[in-house]
Order: C-alpha cells, then structure tokens, then sequence
C-alpha cells in the first residue's frame, strides 16, 4: 500500500512534464495539422538553456531561494520560445499550403539540426547538475518502509498547475486565445475577419515552446541530468500523451502524459525496468484500437 | 461623379489550374446595393473570395477607395473595412455565438458592445441563443450569424455570398428587409452574390451577370428582371 502510494506520488510528478511537453504536439496540431517533431528537442534546448543560467548564477553566487529558481524558469522560457518561434519561420511557414507530409518531413530536419547544434556547441557528455533542491515530507510509513513527497516533486505539481491554469485561461478567455480556436476550426474564416493567421499560429509555436522550457527546466531539476539527446525520448513519450488523450485536445494532453507517468511508473516498480517504455507503447496501441480517437479525442461530425 | 468605392479590372483567378474568373470587370459605388447573379460554379464565390486576396488574382487590379488592395495579405484587407458572409457561412462550429460575434470584431480593435446591440436588434433570434454552440444552430440560425458577425467589424463594403441558400422564404424576406434597412439607414455598400436572382434584382440598385468566369450582362436591378433572356435562364423559366 505505502509502495503503491510512493508510486502513485513519483508517477504524476513524471506524468506531469510529460503533460506539459503533450501540449505543444497537441496545439500544434489543432492549428496546422502537423506534428511538430522537433518539439522534443524543443523541450532538450530549455533543458539546456536551464542548465546554463543555473550555472551562470551559482558562478555569480546568486543561485539561491526560489527567486533564483523563478528567474532560470524565465530565462529558460524565453531562449526556447525564440526556439520554437524560428522553427517555425524557417522550416514550417515556407511549407505552408504544400503537401501534407512537406512540413513533417522539416520537422525531422529540424530535430536533427537542433539535436547537432546542442551536440556542437554544449558537448556530446552527459551534463550533470548537483540537485538544487533537498528535502522533503514524510507522507506515511509501513514498517521499514517511507513514502517520501519531496520538495522537488511539490515544485513540480506546483509549477505545472499554475502554468496550465494560465494558459487554460489565455486559450479561453482572452482574445489571442480565442484567435487560436478559430485558426483551428477555420483558418481561411479567421483570416477573412482580420485575423493575422501567420502571427497567430507563431504565437502558438512561441506558448508550446514556453511550455516545454518549463517542462525541460523541470526535467533538470528532478534527474539532473541531460544530454543533447534527452528530447527525443521525452517527446516520444510526450506525443504518444497526447495520442492517448486525443491530438488535439488540450485536457486530453495533460491526461495522457499523467497516464503515461504512471503506467511507466507502476510497471517499473512492479515489473520491470527495461520494459518500462515497451508498456507505455502498448497501451497506447490497445487505446487506439479500441478508441481510434483517443480519450478525450472529437469525433469529426460537423452540422453543415 | 466620385471614385467609385470598389472597382474590379479584368480580374483572372485560378484554383490551381482550374480558371474560374477570366477577366472580370465591375464596380460598386459608395452606399449601393450591387448584386451578381450566376449559375452554380460561375465563379460568383470565387469573385468574392479573390477581393478578399483567397485566392490571390492572377491579372488584374482590385481598387477599394482608390487604394489597390489587389497584392495586399487577406487580414489586412478586412481591416480596411471589408466584411464577407462566405459561401457556406463558415461559423465557428465550437465557439458560442457570443464568440462568433466578438470574433467579428476582434481584429478591428473597436469596443464590441454598441455594435453588439445593434446586431441583436436585427436578429433577436442570435441574442436568445448566444450561448449555444455555433455548430448546433440551425441553417437559417448559421446565416443570420454569418452576416452578423459580418457587420461587428462595421464594414463600409459588405461582401454576401448568397444568404439566401437553403432557407425558408420567410427567413429569406427578414435577410432581405435587415440588407435594406442597413443600406438606408447607415449607407452600407453591399456586394451580393446570389443564384435567387428574383429576389437579388429587386433588393439591388444594380446588378451583374457572371457566366462561367465572364460577366455578360449588366444593367439597373429592375431592367435586367425585365430581360427576358435573364427569365430564361435564372427566373425558374425552364426548372
């Protein structure tokens, strides 16, 4: 029972950067229709960018209380949406109104391109970061064993529900997020009322980037360790989140990555290890079978 | 006599290698209703479209207040005071009809709310449903929505593109008499594209005739409905 608990606790604090990474393949998604590839490598490069204004800071002797950790969290948000923002204008906006597979095949080129930079200029090692952030709560006890909650896994609760609690209320309640739902449910109707398609959909891009510095910023924090290749299984992970849930959808993104969280939490602690991802995969192949949609996925019927 | 507010020369343009306007020539002037008349695929959508810069024209010059608007990017024209109800009306299947509406005006930057009432005024019938999903109304629902959302941006050319299809005549006579009073009472420019040529050529001042990408005709509302060839062939003459 407490094991189970200690699972359930490791599984959404992962669960939870997987749903934050999700988001941005399903956003994406809903306004382009294409799968951004190099959304992984996105979320590597604010890993990246957290690292390095981590160490400037602990070099000016500044790292130091949550203010700090705020600041890298900003920092990191704002290098990597400039990221995502030059993806798209150079290798998605050209693409626009060619054939379907042009942009996807672009996206593989600018995950490799962007996998390489890191590689070139950062190292091809394996990074390390001593943890920022020790500590933690007793939640319960069973004999010998602890189930341990720690300040880490808070911040990353945390973190994540306020972050998705603003961009909830950008994407509903304010005009630019009300632009994004039309560019998805009628890009040419959007553009005949005023709407700056263009701009519209690079704002898209700039929030799923932010969104997966955060993400990325979080991964380091909690593993502290990165290399220029950890995108591309996180957002494997994270695309297969938001299949799951049902592309294009928002709060299925978010769901799929808690379900992916914690059924690879779960079969790692109960199974084993190496097949960890193995059974993350296979569910998503069942839940297609049976729900070609995904969980929370729209039946495409329209009234016309 | 003044410029007029939109002139259309020789206009050519092509859904990929299907031409479907082959010079099209026409004019609307300030505070007229212009209608333009057509069978199914003339090109009368495509002409509404291709002022709207979807698709780009391939030859010709489009003319609004005496700026050529004929290479300018689609958003940038509507903010000049275009509005176009399009063909197919093309709401917002989940947004409310609030948001539909408010989408209308979003991009023109002027408060919502007086135009707002004004909209509502037209059709009580969107006010009683604003809060239902834009996919979840009916036919003639979606069309008074479509020219709705239309005039939030408060256009000084309205684009029309049949508001007529597919509705009962009753709601067909209320769109009708809502054109005209806008028309009279505020001078709207309206361009109205319809195959109801019996109903478009009372409601216009004048009208054009567009057979397959060329216009053949023109003349004062009421003496094209007199042409007998025009009742031949799109007054119910022969089907």
């Amino acid at each position: 029972m407490a094991y189970a608990l200690q699972q359930l606790i490791n599984g959404i604090s992962l669960g939870m950067i997987y749903g934050l990474i999700a988001v941005g393949y399903t956003m994406v998604y809903g306004i382009i229709g294409m799968i951004n590839f190099a959304h992984g490598d996105i979320f590597m490069v604010g890993a990246f960018v957290a690292l390095i204004s981590i160490l400037l800071l602990i070099a000016g002797g500044v790292m130091d209380g949550p203010a700090a950790l705020l600041l890298v969290l900003a920092i990191s948000m704002a290098f990597t949406a400039l990221y995502g923002w030059t993806v798209e204008r150079i290798a998605y906006r050209p693409l626009r109104g060619s054939f379907r597979l042009a942009p996807l095949i672009s996206a593989i080129g600018m995950s490799i391109v962007l996998q390489n930079f890191v590689q070139l200029s950062q190292g091809a090692r394996v990074k390390p970061l001593e943890p920022q952030l020790v500590g933690g709560f007793e939640v319960m006890r069973e004999g010998d064993f602890v189930v341990q909650l720690s300040t880490m896994q808070i911040l990353i609760v945390l973190t994540t529900l306020v972050v998705l609690a603003v961009f909830t209320w950008l994407v509903t309640k304010t005009p630019l997020g009300r632009a994004m739902r039309a560019c998805e449910q009628d890009r040419k109707m959007a553009g005949l009322l005023g709407i700056n398609t263009d701009r519209t959909i690079s704002l898209t891009f700039v929030i799923g980037a932010s969104l997966a510095a955060v993400a990325g910023t979080l991964y380091l924090l909690r593993y502290g360790v990165i290399d220029f290749y950890v995108g591309f299984l996180a957002g494997v992970k994270a695309f297969t989140a938001a299949v799951l849930g049902g592309i294009g959808s928002l709060p299925g993104a978010v769901l799929g990555g808690l379900l992916i969280g914690l059924i690879e939490t779960f079969w790692s602690a109960y199974f084993s290890v190496q097949y960890k991802d193995v059974a993350a995969f296979s569910i998503l192949a069942l839940t297609l079978i049976f729900l070609p949609t995904g969980l929370l996925g729209r039946q495409e019927v329209e009234k016309v | 006599m003044t410029a007029p507010m939109l002139e259309v020369t020789d206009l050519v343009a092509a859904y990929g290698a299907v031409q479907a306007l082959k010079g099209v020539s026409l004019h609307v002037d300030r505070g007229e209703i212009v209608t333009l008349i057509g069978a199914n695929g003339a090109g009368k959508s495509t002409l509404l479209m291709s002022l709207c810069g979807d698709p780009r024209p391939r030859h010709g010059r489009v003319v609004l207040d005496g700026q050529d608007i004929t290479a300018m990017p689609t958003h940038e024209i509507m903010r000049l005071g275009v509005a176009q109800s399009p063909e197919g009306r093309r709401i917002f299947p989940r947004m409310s009809v609030m948001e539909n509406l408010l989408m209308g005006a979003q991009a023109l930057g002027h408060d919502p709310a007086p135009v707002l009432k004004r909209v509502f005024k037209l059709f009580p019938r969107l006010e009683e449903r604003q809060a239902q999903r834009g996919g979840t109304l009916s036919g003639g629902e979606q069309q008074m929505l479509a020219i709705a959302r239309a005039l939030m941006s408060k256009p000084r050319l309205l684009l029309l593109d049949e508001p007529s299809l597919g509705l009962a005549p009753l709601i067909v006579r209320q769109i009708c008499a809502a054109i005209r009073e806008l028309n009279e009472t505020e001078g709207l420019t309206v361009l109205l594209v319809e195959q109801n040529a019996n109903q478009a050529l009372r409601l216009a001042h004048r009208g054009y005739v567009l057979v397959t990408g060329r216009i053949t005709m023109s003349g004062r509302g009421t003496e094209l409905l007199a042409r007998p060839e025009i009742r031949d062939a799109y007054l119910g003459g022969g089907h």
